[in-house]
């Protein structure tokens, strides 16, 4: 199939930026959406053109590294799946794509669709973690943690760090991020030590790094490639006023 | 030379406690005065930097992804091993270890592996502690599950995630450490060459991938952890990103190269579709718990829809060939197997390469909604991909590159034989010998991390003065000349072909020639190509834009033009290898029934290369392998 492609492009983190048009001709419905951005980029490269910078990895949606909005949409879109694993089948011939980088003041452009996702690091430096030394820990079944603690911890524990949430909110919130963390931690008995620390320091650093608060807008669940519940929000609220109390 | 691995000598069963006394201790006061490099932070380097980083030294970690929560490490899904033996089904330190070596197929240290066998069980009450999800019981107790080449249920796992939430785990130890100010993190760099002052490992020099700025760094020692090499067969299971160059700079810097040739080919990987692919992907080997491969009888009937071919149409190939494993044998041995019936002309799908795996039976007795709660996440990828549903009709699965056992040669405190480089996870070659079995890439890169390096690496930094040469020393200039050099030449070439389609040539021989099955003839081949594709790349490579910016390309074809010298040695170092094991199987050395055919008397070594210049012949070096515990037996799953 034959697709035009609308791709925003910046040399760099202070040049201007503009939307540039691309013929992608040969379209296979197999291919994925990165490997038909592969493809565009091949021909541009062989015309002596700059092909279009964009973040990828492990291409199949664990690492977290790919990071585009599609029509309007981080990750296009389809239920559960990053844009590596999207695939052209769920386009139609003729179809015109809008493609552009995360978009939120604590993501800042590096270069066309690569941004600088720094902020999600800082976040869980400030406390994202349980403060155990290497060594000298309990055997692995001296804490029991029932089934549903377990699973609902993993539930929160899937996310990977792609930034999905903070580019879908109108208010470039980090909570979805934030709260899964917090949340996965506070229900497990080796994290609630330092539940209250915890979430008071993450929250902290999210609005130190220019993230927005939570207006429940739900976009970020929705645009969340692992499914990762607002719930966790929940759960986050209720840690930081457990933490307000003596 | 013969190599010699410095195992402790005596009794295996207290090897490790006796040597972790004898190794010479850093005091706390002086340890913060010792600057460590560690390059990579995937399991093995994430738990280094953050382990390193709590006992007190000035930690400098690095990799080329944006965050250190991204390494590849974090694709493994199936699981975990430890010799804890909840379950209650006959495992121990010993069964863990004496499964390692065979799987192996008797090419691996007994000495290294008994370590790994020993703190396995410290690895999973650690990643406990820092709040990895693995998989519980209703009473709260941790969960466990099969693997190939075993007979006892010692995997743990966090759904089909383990390789994130334990790679999570380790990633927040470190995020831990950045806090405290004992690790500097410095993310989107790729390193480029290892810095050698006297024959001693001193520092790296990088490339920072945003500005394209070329920088030094110097160290006290450098820890490699930057995982394998099976990107040189173009597609692979691994991240776009993976490469061998900075274990082939290291090498290149006079570190030998162990075992190139032994690649492994993982069983269970969604078949190719066509040209245009980028990569493999892979499906858990946990799948093998409850799937059962088969392929039609009759070659008439690959066309067929699946479930319209009948029950005795139908030759479930590894339970007939491997009985007392079934579905469950060894990832080489499975993968041969695949091949094997492919090549009978009774593969399905396009191409008919592929083979099916069935979940039917294990629907029928349990139920679907069990087999979606153990691996939902793998069928709703698989469906992602092949717009097919698993749990209706038998997926497709066929062979693929997915882990190398391979890599920079270390003694047993997995220090290079370039004093003050170490090397650690897949990057080194120590432990999995010719074959790698299931859930221990994890174990082996945690055990590194955690509990090696910590111990084996103040051994040598008591030996050397701290901060003895810094980045204002001759060879650190003179390795950024080089590397900008390099980048220049290839910038400047201009030619037609982009990487990516010279990459992909160099992976047609690869994956033809040196892949599931060698002979002399195709390694021969594959030695005169390999150097043609490289003297094209020299001459007619395009690589757009300049060194001085974000550029992929810039940072595709210098990987690619290390695999195009490292290919080679791959290839050489099969060639030489005139026998058939694990993974490395020679179609001259087979038995009747087609198993591999190892040669204990003349080939019982590691093979590790010393590098002497492109374009020159390697030089061979020894470490012979004794098997003082285990007996050298032929190894049968049947």
């Amino acid at each position: 199939m034959k697709l035009k492609l609308h791709v925003w492009r910046q040399k760099g983190p202070n040049s201007p930026g503009k939307m540039e048009t691309y013929d992608a001709d040969h379209v296979s419905p197999d291919q994925s959406f990165l490997e038909m951005l592969d493809e565009v980029n091949e021909v541009l490269v062989k015309e002596g053109k700059d092909p279009i910078a964009f973040d990828h990895d492990c291409r199949e949606g664990i690492c977290g590294m790919c990071s585009q909005v599609i029509n309007g949409v981080p990750h296009g879109g389809q239920d559960r799946t990053t844009v590596c694993q999207l695939h052209m089948r769920s386009f139609s011939d003729g179809d015109e794509i809008f493609i552009e980088p995360w978009k939120a003041r604590a993501f800042p452009i590096i270069k066309d669709l690569a941004v600088d996702r720094g902020a999600y690091d800082r976040i869980i430096q400030a406390g994202g973690y349980t403060s155990c030394h290497t060594g000298g820990v309990s055997d692995g079944n001296a804490i029991l943690i029932g089934k549903d603690a377990a699973d609902y911890a993993m539930d929160a524990a899937e996310c990977i760090g792609c930034g999905a949430c903070a580019a879908s909110c109108p208010n470039s919130s980090a909570m979805l991020f934030t709260s899964a963390k917090v949340a996965q931690l506070a229900v497990l008995p080796q994290g609630a030590v330092e539940a209250k620390m915890r979430v008071n320091a993450m929250l902290e650093e999210a609005q130190a790094c220019g993230f927005g608060n939570c207006t429940n807008h739900y976009e970020c669940q929705a645009s969340c490639p692992k499914g990762i519940n607002v719930k966790f929000i929940a759960k986050l609220n209720r840690e930081y006023i457990k933490a307000l109390l003596p | 030379m013969i190599l010699d691995g410095k195992c402790p000598k005596g009794p295996i069963e207290t090897s490790w406690d006796r040597h972790r006394f004898e190794t010479k201790l850093v005091n706390p006061a002086n340890k913060r005065k010792y600057k460590v490099l560690v390059v990579g932070t995937g399991l093995a380097g994430g738990a280094a930097a953050a382990t390193l980083g709590e006992l007190g030294y000035q930690v400098e970690a690095f990799c080329y992804q944006d965050s250190a929560r991204r390494a590849h490490s974090i694709a493994a899904q199936g699981g975990i091993n430890a010799a804890k033996n909840y379950p209650n089904d006959g495992d121990s330190i010993y069964r863990l270890f004496y499964d390692t070596i065979k799987g192996g197929d008797f090419r691996a240290r007994e000495g290294d592996v008994w370590r790994l066998a020993q703190v396995s069980n410290n690895i999973i009450d650690q990643c406990v502690a820092q709040g990895v999800p693995f998989a519980r019981d209703y009473a709260g107790y941790l969960d466990n599950r099969s693997f190939g080449g075993a007979q006892v249920s010692r995997t743990f796992y966090a759904r089909g995630q383990t390789g994130q939430q334990l790679l999570l785990g380790a990633y927040s130890a470190l995020s831990r450490q950045v806090k405290a100010g004992t690790v500097k993190l410095f993310v989107r760099r790729e390193m480029l060459d290892l810095v050698v002052v006297d024959g001693v490992a001193r520092g790296i020099t990088c490339r920072n991938l945003c500005t394209g700025e070329i920088e030094s760094y110097w160290g006290d020692a450098v820890v490699l952890a930057t995982g394998g090499y099976v990107n040189v067969f173009y597609l692979s299971t691994n991240a776009m990103g993976c490469s061998v160059t900075a274990t082939w700079k290291a090498a290149k810097k006079g570190a030998f190269f162990a075992n190139p040739c032994y690649t492994q080919i993982h069983p269970t990987c969604i078949p190719q579709t066509g040209d245009h692919q980028s990569k493999l992907t892979l499906m858990s080997e946990s799948l093998r718990n409850d799937g059962r491969c088969w392929v039609p009888k009759k070659k008439e009937d690959c066309d067929k829809f699946p479930n319209d071919i009948s029950e005795e149409d139908r030759d479930y190939y590894l339970e007939r060939k491997y009985p007392s494993f079934g579905n469950l044998a060894p990832r080489d041995i499975a993968s041969r197997a695949a091949k094997e019936q492919c090549d009978d002309e009774r593969g399905v799908g396009p191409g008919k390469r592929g083979v099916y795996l069935d979940f039917s039976a294990a629907i029928n007795r349990v139920g679907e909604d069990t087999i979606r709660e153990r691996y939902g996440n793998l069928f709703e990828m698989y469906e992602k991909i092949t717009d097919e549903n698993g749990y209706k009709r038998p997926m497709r699965i066929y062979p693929a590159p997915h882990y190398s056992m391979g890599g920079l040669w270390v003694d047993y405190n997995c220090m290079s034989n370039v004093p003050g480089l170490f090397v650690l996870g897949e990057a080194n070659f120590s432990v999995h010998g010719a074959n790698r079995l299931g859930a221990s890439a994890l174990m082996q890169g945690l055990a590194d991390g955690y509990f090696v390096i910590p111990y084996t690496i103040g051994g040598y930094l008591a030996t050397v003065k701290p901060g003895a040469i810094k980045t204002d020393h001759a060879e650190f200039k003179k390795s950024v000349e080089d590397v900008n050099a390099e980048i220049n030449k290839m910038l400047s070439i201009n030619g037609k072909k982009t990487p990516a389609q010279l990459h992909r040539e160099l992976g047609k021989i690869m994956w033809n020639n040196v892949g599931m099955a060698r002979s002399k003839e195709s390694l021969t081949e594959a030695l005169k190509v390999i150097p043609q594709i490289r003297e094209e790349f020299w001459n007619n490579v395009k690589v757009t834009g300049s060194g001085a910016e974000f550029n992929q390309q810039l940072e595709n074809a210098g990987r690619l033009a290390d695999f195009l010298e490292f290919g080679e040695l791959l290839a050489k170092d099969a060639l030489v290898r005139e026998e058939s094991c694990g993974g490395h199987f020679r179609t001259e050395h087979q038995y009747e029934d087609g198993e591999a055919k190892r040669d204990d008397e003349n080939f019982c070594y590691v093979a590790a290369w010393e590098f002497k210049g492109a374009g020159n012949e390697p030089e061979l070096h020894k470490e012979p392998l004794k098997f003082d515990n285990v007996h050298l037996a032929v190894r049968s799953y049947k």
